[in-house]
């Protein structure tokens, strides 16, 4: 029960929290900022539109939103909130989990090559090169959860007895790691410093590029999978951050929803006070969160000891 | 440099006192004048008497004019010579249907029919309402990608096309082409009566009003021989100073808001509305329209607007040098801009990049200190520190000339309030030019080197009147600056030249 009501309420909180980023932003500008509910008056206003479609695309475009959107829904079904059991789970399905994300892109990727449009190429090579760096972070991390857990499941990691937080034995290691993923959730989320979410600069531009030509409830459908997106990672750093013991589970994830608003605080503020990298910058800023997650495993090795 | 005429910035000769050489010579005498530190101000065709002739408007340290007489085509000097003939070619090749041989890339410039009714130069047909009916220059291979941009762009920014030839994310070549907002304005002015022209010319281009509108009464006050008072000279520099103020300022804010650091965008995008809530003390309309007459300006500045300016100035001076600071100690702003967008000094020079886009490479050029006009000659000249040529000298530049310009105006604001003369407001009317006379007026406007010239005919009417805006100068230098640039630098690099596009099309 209480694992479905978290999902549910993941699941309608997910668009109020980029709106913290937004007002975060906002106060370091000395503005007053979009109302907190901006995006779900954005999804609202998308949904009554309708799509329009070039006419040198193809069905592959029209299936891009659905996929990705789906693809960005599916992980939250493996994550346990707040330390309640997630809805599924069963060994190995973090791997599982990561490659539907990929899915996802994957098929966002072919819908805006599918555009023909020299821009959204330019696009598309920039997400897929940096994701696949991305993904050495990722699989280092779970190569450290697993030596530490002797697991490779989701709920496995955040259930009773485990360590996986800051509070655990392992707690310098998870500094490491939740370093390191903050660092992949500006990157796979297209934030600040590695791209830049406002700009209306197509030639800059690495993710939002590539749905530029989608429109109505497409968009829709790829902006709230955005959103689950960011959420999923943000979720995840706070369950490393915080061991979610309190004696009653409704309590625990109403506890989840607060501090979540930190890591968004936290992109927040990161976009406030730093300027974007170059472009020939981003790999070596993925890389240096592999070489985090990465140092984690070695020392897990005890070549130290 | 003997056969040419030395002319004074702002006062008019007898068109006939213009030295007109068969074209060798002047081919020769432009190639010599632009081998040694010359630089070529205006160079336009025009009509005499079923003629067509060639005028060249140079300079180094003083003005030059020479003129000569060309046909149906005459060997090209950026062939020849230097590449600061190239777009003035390609403009004369389109204006008056004369072309240039061997010229390197012979295409048209705004994509119009010549005013002569001569054979189109480019073979174009201008019942087709489609500018770019022509090849771009293509490189070729495995890896290449081409990336064409606009002319309807995602920004609220002006059309243009910008064509890449890119491998990967590296630019090979780009290509620009503008002409999607040519109205004619050099066609219209000399058909409007006198009290339309200070209109027209505040709407050339509208960043630029002051700077271009001041061109033209210069112009027409030499050519009527119209004294204009103290007091508006001091106004008029002070327009101008806060045009260059708002717009370096709003430049530095979107700057910043290209590599995506907010806050300085924020601060500087109030800022800047300061300066022009200024220009509206002074004369009721933010860009400084309706201000500048011939024979001095419409509206007198008082003791109020003395105060209002000053007690602006002093509360907004530490908070331009705080968010400077902010802007250019973030450790971030300064990896993206550095190193970005480089043009050399030599390239530059070949270029004749005018303005900050010049000094930025360490061309010291300034119109003001060079050739200056109304009060400018009594102040201080402004010194550039970084001169790299890249994206942070650009913007280091606009710092300076802001803080230099804050200080001008005080300065101008203490000799107004020193003057004891009666000042008149003036507005403008029908005045009568020297007949057959020539005159040019350089101005430093806030992007760099304006030029208007004019001639006028035997019964003192405009005869022929052309306009130079400096981005004619310093569009290639934003092409150069992306040679084996990352593409994704190009907003950033096209923004910290902010250029014009009406001023180009004209």
């Amino acid at each position: 029960m209480a694992s479905f009501l978290s999902l549910l309420l993941a699941l309608a909180a997910a668009p109020l929290y980029p709106g913290i980023i937004l007002k975060v932003k906002a106060f370091f500008a000395g503005k007053k900022g979009p109302p907190l509910l901006i995006k779900y008056y954005t999804l609202w206003k998308l949904l009554q539109k309708g799509s329009v479609y070039s006419t040198s695309t193809t069905f592959v475009f029209k299936l891009g939103p659905v996929v990705s959107f789906a693809a960005a829904v599916l992980p939250l079904l493996f994550f346990p909130f707040a330390g309640n059991a997630s809805l599924f789970s069963f060994h190995g399905d973090v791997v599982l989990m990561l490659y539907v994300m990929g899915m996802g892109r994957f098929f966002t990727v072919v819908a805006a090559l599918d555009t023909a449009s020299p821009f959204e190429g330019m696009g598309c090579a920039r997400e897929v090169f940096f994701s696949t760096l991305a993904e050495l972070t990722l699989f280092a991390i779970l190569i450290l959860f697993y030596r530490l857990s002797g697991s490779l499941s989701m709920s496995s990691f955040f259930s009773e007895g485990n360590t996986l937080t800051l509070a655990g034995a392992s707690g310098a290691l998870i500094v490491l790691v939740i370093v390191a993923l903050f660092m992949v959730l500006l990157t796979e989320n297209s934030r600040v410093p590695v791209d830049d979410p406002a700009t209306h600069l197509e030639l800059t531009m690495i993710h939002e590029v590539m749905i530029l030509d989608h429109s109505g409830p497409d968009l829709a459908l790829i902006e709230l999978g955005a959103f689950y997106k960011l959420f999923f990672y943000a979720a995840f750093i706070i369950q490393l951050l915080c061991p979610f013991s309190l004696p009653l589970s409704l309590l625990n994830i109403i506890f989840f929803f607060i501090l979540l608003a930190l890591v968004y605080t936290a992109v927040g503020v990161i976009e406030s006070i730093m300027a974007r990298f170059k472009m020939n910058l981003v790999p070596k800023f993925i890389l240096t969160s592999f070489v985090l997650g990465f140092f984690a495993v070695i020392l897990t090795m005890g070549v130290l000891q | 440099m003997d056969k040419m005429l030395k002319i004074t910035n702002g006062q008019a000769v007898p068109r006939a006192s213009i030295p007109r050489v068969d074209f060798a010579e002047f081919s020769a005498a432009l190639t010599e004048f632009v081998a040694n530190d010359g630089f070529v101000v205006q160079m336009f065709a025009y009509q005499e008497a079923e003629k067509t002739l060639v005028l060249a408007v140079l300079r180094n340290t003083e003005l030059y004019v020479i003129s000569t007489e060309v046909r149906e085509s005459f060997p090209s000097l950026t062939a020849k010579a230097s590449e600061k003939f190239h777009l003035f070619e390609r403009e004369i090749a389109e204006q008056y249907g004369v072309r240039p041989e061997g010229h390197p890339w012979l295409k048209m410039v705004r994509y119009h029919a010549n005013a002569t009714g001569a054979d189109d130069v480019f073979g174009n047909d201008y019942s087709v309402d489609i500018p770019g009916n022509y090849e771009y220059f293509r490189v070729d291979g495995e890896a290449i990608h081409e990336v064409g941009v606009g002319p309807v762009h995602a920004g609220i920014i002006e059309p243009g096309h910008f064509r890449f030839q890119c491998a990967g994310e590296e630019v090979l070549h780009l290509e620009i082409q503008l002409g999607y907002q040519h109205r004619g304005v050099e066609q219209m002015l000399p058909s409007m009566p006198m009290k339309r022209m200070p209109i027209i010319c505040e709407a050339i281009a509208g960043d630029t009003a002051i700077g271009h509108n001041l061109c033209l009464c210069q112009a027409i006050e030499a050519l009527a021989g119209m004294q204009v008072l103290p007091g508006a000279s001091i106004t008029r520099c002070i327009a101008l100073e806060l045009e260059r103020l708002a717009n370096h300022i709003g430049d530095l804010g979107a700057l910043s808001g290209d590599v995506a650091f907010n806050p300085p965008a924020s601060y500087f995008g109030r800022i800047r509305g300061e300066f022009l809530n200024l220009l509206q003390v002074l004369c009721g309309n933010r860009f400084g329209k309706g201000l500048v007459r011939p024979g001095g300006v419409a509206h007198i500045m008082g003791q109020e607007q003395r105060q209002l300016l000053r007690d602006k100035l002093e509360e907004i001076t530490p908070e331009i040098e705080h968010v400077c600071d902010l802007l250019f100690t973030a450790h971030t702003v300064v990896a993206r801009f550095e190193h970005t967008g480089t043009v050399t000094k030599e390239m530059a020079t070949d270029l004749g990049l005018v303005g900050y886009a010049g000094r930025a490479c360490g061309l010291a050029y300034d119109a003001r200190i060079a050739f200056p006009t109304e009060c400018y000659q009594d102040l201080p000249a402004n010194a550039n520190k970084v001169t790299d040529g890249d994206v942070n000298s650009r913007a280091w530049v606009r710092r300076e000339e802001v803080m230099h310009s804050l200080g001008l105006i005080n300065l101008l604001l203490a000799k107004h309030e020193a003057l004891e003369e009666e000042e008149q407001a003036v507005q403008a009317r029908q005045v009568n030019l020297a007949a057959d006379a020539f005159v040019v007026t350089v101005n430093e406007g806030w992007r760099g080197e304006l030029s208007h010239a004019v001639l006028t005919d035997s019964e003192g009417k405009v005869d022929r009147y052309k306009i130079k805006d400096p981005s004619f100068h310093n569009w290639t230098g934003l092409a150069m600056s992306l040679r084996n640039q990352g593409i994704s630098d190009f907003p950033l690099c096209n923004k910290s030249y902010n250029l014009s596009y009406c001023g180009f099309d004209l």
